[in-house]
């Protein structure tokens, strides 16, 4: 796997998989002035196709779990999922629900977990430094 | 292309101009939106099943997981839910907490929506310049209930926190910071040519449809409808208050139901907040915040209730409906949530026939949807009745009939 291609800026895919929204808002919080991962070239793009990182929130509610497979595998390698949120990491208080099919690592391999409910922005930015980290070490094995 | 042939396109449920997943099937003639049909069920989580397998106390908490952008309204329609049953009487100084949590929750809303519409427009730097602005908000929640998000404030027999006198100034200070705001919001979403061009009579809501398919909040004001459960039953401290459902005709002088006229009305709605949240902090009565502080006592005195009520709030996409049965046991019998978006939604119908598909998003965004409120499944009986069951219960049914006279109540547990 070539590494090197990610050398450049992360630009991220947010996929909502069945999330209360407060996970989503945060992303975006964390995107927008006050947070400003912008500067550093990290985006929201429109197409799983042109992301490094998949930003997936939610329990993963049975109808998204096909969804969230085709999406990625349509994102090029190599790729980085981020899982943020108590619900999609554990289920949280969903745990017993019959429609969930979570929690999200057992439905494609993440690499960051960021738990919280939902976690700050600050906690979203410490979880892509760690996404950008663990890539950088594996492109220098 | 040959006149009258339709196509289908399917926008959703992963889409970059839908923040969550539904899907909209549009029939369409060359740029032309046909006919919608619109599916629903992709992110239900079944809450209301969850939530009657744990105690009152305990679905508190998951009411505030139903949504995370509203999650006042969900706990606090079911908090009144249980309280009528019980017949708690909630203080005064918790109402006047609540009405303030929620109205804060409804500049934050409706700010994140002009901000999610600016995006669907194309204006990405107003997209950010209102999310900075939301900042503000977010920070005197968080310095109110410790959360910037998941607010935690609503509690069964009033709130878990209290409001001092001396926090009074951080929140006056985000008042008049979005009270000097307000005219440059509205000179960019109301005054801008391009927007103007984008929203104007695009979308149209009538009024008769809008009272036809029961939409509620600000689509229905946007429409003409005076309709808001502040003003007419109100509750909370909002009989204090003297709450005025506010449309379009106010700011511009008429009323068509555009998707311009939903901007408007949800930015005078900000500043209504904002009058409403001052009104509060002068007219605060002193007092305990809740009617017992000991949440053991509180569930005791839940635990085993008989009866049913229903909860109602004005949250900021329009009405949220409680409904709650209990039956003497420990968790509730049945409990249904139901969220402004499932009204709402059967308006796109109306809004995009005719409509040009580049003007999906805008429109589509327009009602502010929130799917996570709105996914919900019927129980019955205790069991649940998805698309499945349901059609089992159909075909049941169909053979029922068919066996002849007599049998034709079908098998329905």
């Amino acid at each position: 796997m070539n590494l090197k291609a990610l050398n450049k800026s992360l630009w991220a895919f947010h996929f909502n998989s069945g999330s209360c929204n407060g996970c989503d808002i945060e992303i975006i919080a964390a995107l927008t002035p006050r947070y400003d991962v912008e500067r550093f070239g990290i985006k929201l793009v429109g197409t799983p196709r042109h992301a490094d990182i998949l930003l997936l929130t939610g329990p993963v509610a049975m109808d998204m779990k096909e969804k969230l497979e085709r999406v990625y595998a349509q994102m090029p390698s190599p790729k980085a999922v981020m899982l943020i949120g108590n619900c999609g990491n554990s289920g949280d208080v969903f745990y017993e629900s019959y429609s969930l099919v979570g929690p999200a690592d057992r439905i494609i391999p993440v690499d960051v977990y960021v738990p919280g409910c939902p976690p700050r922005p600050e906690a979203i930015i410490h979880g892509v430094v760690k996404v950008w980290q663990k890539l950088e070490k594996e492109a220098k094995k | 292309m040959s006149e009258g042939k339709t196509f289908k396109i399917a926008v959703g449920p992963v889409h970059p101009a839908l923040k969550e997943p539904v899907q909209l099937n549009c029939e369409i003639e060359g740029e032309q939106v046909k006919h919608v049909d619109i599916e629903l069920s992709q992110v239900h989580r079944s809450i209301e099943w969850i939530g009657t397998r744990r105690n009152p106390v305990q679905v508190v908490f998951l009411a505030e997981k139903i949504c995370g952008i509203c999650n006042i309204c969900h706990t606090l329609c079911f908090c009144e839910a249980v309280e009528s049953i019980a017949g708690i009487e909630v203080p005064a100084r918790a109402h006047y907490i609540r009405t303030i949590a929620a109205e804060l929750e409804r500049i934050h809303s409706h700010i994140l929506w002009a901000g999610v519409a600016a995006h669907e427009l194309g204006f990405d730097s107003v997209m950010h310049y209102t999310w900075k602005l939301r900042e503000k908000v977010l920070d005197t929640t968080e310095y109110l209930t410790g959360n910037r998000i998941g607010k935690a404030i609503v509690t069964i027999g009033g709130t878990k926190r209290d409001i001092e006198e001396k926090q009074f100034g951080k929140i006056r200070e985000a008042c008049n910071y979005y009270r000097q705001n307000f005219s440059r919001l509205r000179d960019i979403f109301l005054k801008d040519p391009i927007i103007k061009a984008r929203a104007r009579d695009i979308g149209i809501l009538r009024r008769d449809d809008a009272l036809s398919l029961c939409a509620v909040g600000p689509t229905a004001r946007a429409s003409g409808v005076k309709k808001d459960v502040r003003q007419d039953e109100a509750y909370a401290a909002y009989p204090d208050l003297d709450v005025k459902a506010i449309t379009p005709k106010e700011l511009l002088g008429e009323i068509r139901g555009d998707v311009y006229d939903r901007i408007a009305v949800r930015l005078l709605e900000v500043l209504q907040s904002v009058e409403l949240i001052e009104k509060c902090l002068k007219q605060m009565p002193e007092g305990k915040i809740a009617y017992e502080s000991k949440l053991a006592k509180v569930l005791s005195d839940v635990k085993q209730l008989k009866g049913e009520a229903i909860g109602r709030h004005e949250a900021p996409r329009g009405e949220v409906f409680h409904y709650l049965k209990m039956v003497g046991e420990e968790t509730p019998y049945s409990w249904k949530v139901r969220a402004p978006t499932y009204n709402n939604i059967l308006s796109w119908i109306p809004m995009l026939k005719g409509a040009q598909i580049a003007d999906i998003p805008i429109v589509a965004a327009s009602i502010d949807p929130c799917m996570s409120c709105t996914n919900r499944a019927a129980i019955a009986d205790g069991k649940e009745l998805g698309n499945e069951k349901l059609h089992r219960l159909s075909v049941e049914k169909t053979r029922s009939l068919k066996k002849g006279p007599g049998s034709e109540r079908g098998n329905c547990n």
